[in-house]
């Protein structure tokens, strides 16, 4: 979010409302009252010091129906701002037709973590590392707005604009996320695999996500390929997506979209690894994630999350 | 400005006045009166403050009071029948889950929630449960024992 509120907060100018409803959290923000959902980005990023809490929250965590998953009328998928990485790792249609949504939540923090932490607060606070990200993106997801002004819907490519920053303005609630139907023509997958020195309570190093859709003889027809960690936002890359269109899907093929990523990318040096390291690994965690989005469409079982699973690959 | 909330905490219901930036472990430590529930990093990290929500695990230091206006919050105080222990507080004592005891109510609250929703689990999905609770003495090994042996027992109690 765009907002850039806060100073340290005196006790007495702290308010707190509970919205049971979109209107009155959009009233409330309109009045510059922060959302929180989960609590897990906002208030353990002022116990870092990272942003104190704002002086103004409203509680959006039990707003009735934006915690559903269900199917939308073009036969894709709109996920409530409200679900959980926990429903999402588990829900069977998210497992079935958007497998690499379930690999990024089931491995966001520790179960704690995915119990609380909502789709809408990893969409909305904007990260270039948040690992739902490059999934949503191969989806095609679509974020749904609620301002004072009422409904727009903004493909989250042009939702996020750098770190912590985005287009929604600060009195719009994300009530839902909507995903492309999966392709009708052919056997799809897809996946999302980070690089992460261990398996929970870990921050992606480098992550992508892709969704690879096989024609009857097994050539690729589509492919969707997103870096995370990489850039100051997470995106697709184009070239990565063309090298594997008209191939067998195969190692080859794999490892020529991991270097089409890997120079797309702009990584940065941080504790976690050097700008020239993760550069290194966006080839081959690419590759991981496009080698097991096909075996997917080819209707084997790799089990979520796949970054457990894909070391070698 | 102060928020009244009502907190039912073990089953006891709490009318609570407090600072919209209280965390639900300072309430329940400070204004509730129930210490068993620790803070190790006030940040996410360790576990040692989990409690349960409405049944979810939640690392309490972060989660602010308001939050759980309303809800049923269990701490590890209302995991034993009076006296009498949980069979995971048994397990614990038993198998070598327990050294200095600080890890131990998240952990033992962690392991209730992995239970809960999972009543028969593999030692990876042990494993994977608790890796949001530090424990700087067992070795983990204890634990995952502990956990597995409960699981284990009331599979064959049925
Ligand atoms: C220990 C730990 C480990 C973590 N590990 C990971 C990880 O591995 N991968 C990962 O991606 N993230 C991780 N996170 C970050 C966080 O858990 C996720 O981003 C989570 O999905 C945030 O959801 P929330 O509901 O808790 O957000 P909140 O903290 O409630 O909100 C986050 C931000 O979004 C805004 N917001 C929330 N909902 C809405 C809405 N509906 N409309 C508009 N604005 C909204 C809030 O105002 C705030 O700015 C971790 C956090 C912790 C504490
Ligand atoms: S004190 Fe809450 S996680 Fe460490
Ligand atoms: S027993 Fe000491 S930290 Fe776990």
């Amino acid at each position: 979010m765009s907002t850039a509120t806060s100073m340290t907060t005196s006790a007495s100018s702290r308010t707190y409302v509970e919205a049971r409803d979109v209107a009155t959290a959009v009233a409330a923000m309109s009045a510059g009252a922060r959302p929180i959902a989960g609590g897990t980005d906002l208030v353990v990023g002022a116990r870092h010091g990272k942003a104190p809490l704002p002086a103004a929250l409203v509680g959006i965590h039990r707003i009735p129906g934006l915690a559903d998953v269900a199917p939308t009328d073009g036969g894709g998928l709109r996920l409530g701002a409200l679900v959980t990485h926990a429903t999402l790792m588990a829900d069977p249609t998210v497992l079935a037709s958007y497998p690499g949504l379930a690999d990024a939540s089931a491995i966001v923090g520790s179960h704690a973590t995915r119990a609380n932490g909502t789709l809408g607060g990893n969409v909305m606070n904007s990260s270039p590392a948040m690992d739902t990200g490059a999934p949503l993106l191969c989806h095609g997801g679509v974020a749904v707005l609620v301002g004072p002004a009422g409904e727009r819907r903004v493909a989250l490519a042009d939702l996020w604009t750098g770190p912590g920053r985005s287009t929604a303005a600060p009195d719009e609630l994300l009530v839902a996320v909507e995903l492309d139907a999966p392709p009708a023509d052919g056997a799809s997958g897809s996946s999302y695999v980070r690089l992460q020195y261990r398996r929970q309570m870990e921050i992606a190093i480098v992550g992508a996500g892709a969704v690879v859709t096989l024609g009857a003889d097994g050539t690729v027809t589509g492919a969707k390929v997103a870096i995370t960690a990489l850039a100051p936002v997470i995106h697709r890359v184009a070239e990565a997506e063309a090298a594997l269109v008209g191939t067998d899907g195969g190692f080859e093929a794999a490892k020529a979209a991991g270097a089409a990523a890997a120079a797309a990318a702009r990584p940065i040096s941080d504790v976690r690894g050097s700008a020239d390291y993760r550069r290194a690994m966006a080839a081959v965690i690419t590759r991981r994630a496009v080698l097991t989005a096909v075996r997917r469409a080819r209707g084997e079982s790799v089990p979520v999350p796949a970054s457990d699973t894909t070391f070698g690959s | 400005m102060a928020v009244d909330i009502t907190l039912s905490v073990n089953g006891v219901p709490y009318p609570l006045t407090v600072d919209p930036h209280a965390s639900l472990l300072h309430t329940v430590r400070g204004d509730v009166g129930l210490t068993g529930s620790k803070e190790g990093c006030d940040d996410s990290e360790c576990g040692a403050c989990m409690m349960l929500v409405d049944g979810r695990p939640v690392n309490s230091c972060s989660y602010l009071a308001v939050q759980a206006d309303g809800s049923d919050v269990t701490t590890v105080e209302g995991l034993s029948d009076g006296e009498t222990l949980a069979p995971l507080q048994e397990a614990f004592l038993t198998r070598g889950g327990v050294q200095c005891g600080f890890c131990t109510p998240g952990m033992l609250v962690s392991a209730t929630a992995l239970l809960d929703r999972s009543p028969n689990p593999s030692e990876d999905e042990i494993r994977t449960a608790v890796s949001g609770n530090l424990c700087r003495c067992t070795g983990y090994d204890g634990i995952v024992k502990a956990i597995a042996a409960v699981a284990a027992e009331r599979a064959a109690q049925g």
